[in-house]
C-alpha cells in the first residue's frame, strides 16, 4: 500500500477537457471517495491512475514516485470495473487465481490456494468457487471482482461505482463488507462513486469533483457540515438542503418571500443565499415561525415533513412517525448555530 | 381493430360489409398458404418424390415408370470405389478449405477490429468476394489460371510461361486451385461473422486482464477466443455444408477434371442424374446418402456448438 499522489492533472478528450488541473493525495491506508455527478471526470481520473488512459498534463506519483511511463501491469493497482469484469467461461476460482498466476508473481500455487479461501471468506464467496461465472447472480459477480482485487496485496484499490449495478439491500451489505475489509487489511482505496451516501458512510476523505475539477476535499464532517458552495451543499445530504435567497436589513435576516426572520450576523452580504439543512428544521409548539404542512413523506425511522412558510416550502426531518397532516398549522424553530450562507455565485461565506 | 371502426361509424350501405369482417386468422392465413403451397410444391413434394426414386430404376429421359428396385441404387453405391473416392475428395477438399477459410477468416477480422482510417472501405472491398456469383467466380479465376496469360502464375512468381504449372490442367493440382478460390472467395464470410463476434466483447475484459498482467496469449486464449467460438463455430458449419455441396465453383472452373481428379461429390450426383444415361434413381439414392452425411456432421456441430456456448 502507499501514498498515490496526483500533480495537476489535465485530460483533454478531442475538444472536451474531462479533467481540468486535478490534483490529490489518497493517503497510505486511506478510504478515498471520490464524489460528483455523472460525466464529472470520476472514472476518467480513476482510468488515468490505472494508466488505461494516458493524462496530457500533470504527472502521477506512487510514493513519491512517478509512474507516468508505467503500463498499467507495472503499476501494481487492483480495479473494480463498474461492470463485473469476470473472465468468461473460467469458474471463480480461476477468476480469483487468475492475478496471482501472472508469471510475473510467480507464486506457489497453495500460496494462490490460500488467499483465495481467505478472500472468498471474507466476501462470502466460499460455496461458489466452483461454479462457472456466467451462472452467477449480480452480487455474485461483483464479489467476486472486488475478490479478484483483494487477493492480491495491491499499492492501491481503484473502485469505480463497484456497488452501483446492485440492488439496494446487496449494496448496504456490501458497503458494511468493504469498509471492513479496508479496516482490517488497512488498505489504500479510491472509490468512485455519484452516490453521497455510500460517500458519506465508507469514506476517511471525500473528494467532490465537478465538471472536472476538484471542488472540495475533506473529511465527510467538512462536507456535509462546511460544504463550500451550494453545489456541494446540494450534493450530500437526503433530503437535500433548504436553499432560499434572503437579505439582511438592520441586522436582522429576512427570508424572501417568507415571514422568516433571524439576528443576522454583522459581516453578511445584504443578498445571499440562505441554507438549511432539514435536520435543523424542527417542529415545536411553541416554534418562532409559522407555516403549514405541505407533504410528508413517512419512511419509518424518520418523517420527511414539507412545511410551507410565505412562499418558500422547508424539508424538515422529525424521528419516527409524526401525526401531523397535510394542511395542518405547525410552528417550528431553525437551529441558529447550524445556518449556511453562501454569497450570490453560490460560494459559502466564512463569517 | 377494424370491427370497432366499423361499429363506430356504421358503412355507407353501398359498401359490402363482409369485406370489412376478415378475422385476424384468415388474415394470417391468407397470407400463410401462397408461401406454403410453393414450398409444398417446389420443396416438400420433390424432397419425397426423390426419396421415392432412389429406391427405383428410373430415367428421366426414358420413356418408362419408375420400376421400384429397393435398395438397389444404395447397394451399388455404398459398395462402388469410385463413389468411396469421390466422397474422401470431397472431404479433404472441405477439410483443408473450411481450415483455411476460418484461419484467414479470423485473422482477417483481427486485424480489422481496431479502426483505422478507411477501414470501413478496407471492410468493403474485402467482403466483394463473397457478393460475386461463384459461376463468375468460377469462370475469372479459369482466365487467371491460366498458363499462359493468366495473371495469377505471374503473381505467384512463376514468370515463364513456358515452366510455370497448368492448375486446372494438372490433376495434383487442380484441386488446390479450387481451394484457393473457395478460399478467396468465402474467407472474408468467416471474417465477417467474427468481426461481430469480437466487437461484442466488451474493452473491460481486456483492461481488467492488462491490470491483472494476463499475457497476450492469454488474453487471447481466455478472452477473444471462448466469446467469438460460438460465432465462428457458426460460420464453420456454415462453410462445412457448403463445401460439401461444392458443385458450381468446380463447374465453373473444372468440370470435375482433369479426369476425375475433382470429382466433387455434388458433381458426381449431377453426373449421374444430368449427363450420359440420366440415372435419375441413382442420381437420387446419392443425394440421399450425401443428405445423411451433412445432418449427421452439422448435428456434431451443433452439440459442439452447444457445448461451447454453455461453456
Amino acid at each position: 500500500m502507499s501514498n498515490v499522489a496526483l500533480q495537476n492533472i489535465t485530460k483533454r478528450f478531442k475538444q472536451v477537457t474531462a479533467l481540468r488541473d486535478v490534483s490529490l493525495t489518497i493517503n497510505h491506508g486511506e478510504f478515498f471517495v471520490l464524489l460528483g455527478p455523472t460525466g464529472a471526470g470520476k472514472t476518467t481520473t480513476l482510468r488515468v491512475i490505472a494508466g488505461l488512459e494516458k493524462q496530457d498534463e500533470g504527472s502521477i506519483l506512487f510514493d513519491g514516485e512517478p509512474v507516468d511511463a508505467l503500463m498499467p501491469a507495472e503499476r501494481d493497482i487492483a480495479f473494480v470495473f463498474q461492470q463485473y469484469s469476470l473472465y468468461p467461461n473460467m469458474s471463480v476460482y480461476d477468476n480469483l487465481a487468475f492475478p496471482l498466476r501472472s508469471p510475473l508473481r510467480n507464486m506457489p500455487e497453495a500460496d494462490i490456494r490460500q488467499r483465495i479461501h481467505h478472500a472468498a471468506e471474507i466476501l462470502h464467496i466460499g460455496h461458489l468457487l466452483e461454479r462457472k461465472t456466467a451462472h452467477l447472480s449480480g452480487g455474485e459477480m461483483q464479489r467476486v471482482s472486488i475478490g479478484r482485487a483483494i487477493v492480491r496485496e495491491p499499492r492501491i484499490y481503484l473502485m469505480d461505482e463497484p456497488l452501483s449495478n446492485l440492488d439496494a439491500k446487496l449494496r448496504e451489505s456490501l458497503r458494511v463488507e468493504l469498509q471492513h475489509i479496508q479496516k482490517v487489511q488497512s488498505s489504500t482505496i479510491l472509490f468512485v462513486t455519484h452516490d453521497q451516501i455510500e460517500a458519506l458512510t465508507m469514506s476517511d476523505r471525500i473528494g467532490v469533483l465537478r465538471e472536472g475539477q476538484i471542488v472540495q476535499t475533506g473529511s465527510p464532517s467538512d462536507i456535509y457540515d462546511r460544504p463550500v458552495d451550494t453545489f456541494v451543499a446540494q450534493l450530500v445530504g437526503t433530503p437535500r438542503i433548504n436553499l432560499m435567497p434572503a437579505r439582511r436589513e438592520n441586522g436582522t435576516l429576512h427570508v424572501a418571500e417568507s415571514t422568516m426572520h433571524v439576528p443576522a450576523p454583522d459581516t453578511l452580504h445584504a443578498a445571499f443565499m440562505l441554507g438549511i439543512r432539514p435536520e435543523d428544521v424542527k417542529p415545536s409548539p411553541d416554534g418562532e415561525f409559522a407555516g403549514q404542512v405541505a407533504l410528508t413523506e413517512p419512511l419509518g425511522v424518520e418523517t420527511i415533513v414539507h412545511i410551507r412558510s410565505g412562499a418558500q416550502t422547508l424539508l424538515s426531518i422529525v424521528p419516527g412517525i409524526t401525526d401531523l397532516r397535510i394542511g395542518d398549522e405547525v410552528r417550528f424553530n431553525v437551529v441558529r448555530e447550524r445556518l449556511h450562507y453562501f454569497d450570490q455565485e453560490g460560494r459559502r461565506i466564512v463569517l | 381493430m377494424l370491427k370497432h371502426e366499423a361499429q363506430a361509424t356504421p358503412a355507407p350501405a353501398s359498401r359490402p360489409s363482409n369485406r370489412r369482417q376478415i378475422s385476424d386468422r384468415s388474415l394470417s392465413q391468407l397470407f400463410i398458404w401462397p408461401t406454403l403451397i410453393l414450398l409444398i410444391i417446389i420443396n416438400i413434394f420433390p424432397l419425397f418424390y426423390s426419396l421415392f426414386l432412389s429406391f427405383t430404376n428410373y430415367s428421366a429421359i426414358a420413356n418408362r415408370p419408375p420400376e421400384w428396385i429397393g435398395f438397389t441404387n444404395f447397394d451399388r453405391l455404398l459398395n462402388s470405389n469410385d463413389i468411396w473416392g469421390y466422397f474422401s475428395l470431397t472431404g479433404r477438399y472441405a477439410l483443408i478449405s473450411v481450415g483455411l477459410q476460418t484461419v484467414i477468416g479470423f485473422g482477417l477480422a483481427l486485424l480489422l477490429r481496431k479502426k483505422f482510417r478507411g477501414s470501413g472501405i478496407v471492410t468493403t472491398l474485402i467482403l466483394i468476394p463473397m457478393m460475386l456469383s461463384p459461376v463468375v467466380v468460377g469462370l475469372f479465376w479459369k482466365l487467371m489460371f491460366n498458363p499462359a496469360y493468366g495473371i495469377f502464375n505471374y503473381l505467384v512468381g512463376f514468370s515463364n510461361p513456358a515452366t510455370a504449372p497448368d492448375w486446372l490442367a494438372s490433376p495434383s493440382l487442380a484441386l488446390w486451385a479450387i481451394i484457393i478460390v473457395d478460399v478467396w472467395m468465402w474467407s472474408p464470410f468467416v471474417m465477417l461473422l467474427c468481426l461481430s463476434g469480437l466487437s461484442a466483447i466488451p474493452d473491460y475484459l481486456y483492461e481488467a486482464a492488462a491490470i491483472d498482467r494476463a499475457s497476450a496469449w492469454f488474453q487471447f486464449r481466455r478472452i477473444t477466443l471462448p466469446q467469438v467460438a460460438p460465432l465462428l463455430l457458426i460460420a464453420v458449419l456454415f462453410r462445412t455444408i457448403e463445401a460439401f455441396k461444392a458443385f458450381d465453383l468446380v463447374m465453373g472452373l473444372t468440370g470435375g477434371g482433369p479426369g476425375n481428379a475433382t470429382q466433387m461429390i455434388s458433381v458426381e450426383i449431377y453426373s449421374q442424374a444430368f449427363l450420359g444415361q440420366f440415372r435419375t434413381g441413382r442420381a437420387s439414392a446419392l443425394a440421399y446418402i450425401v443428405l445423411v452425411i451433412i445432418i449427421a456432421v452439422s448435428n456434431v456441430y451443433i452439440r459442439t456448438l452447444n457445448k461451447v456456448r454453455e461453456g
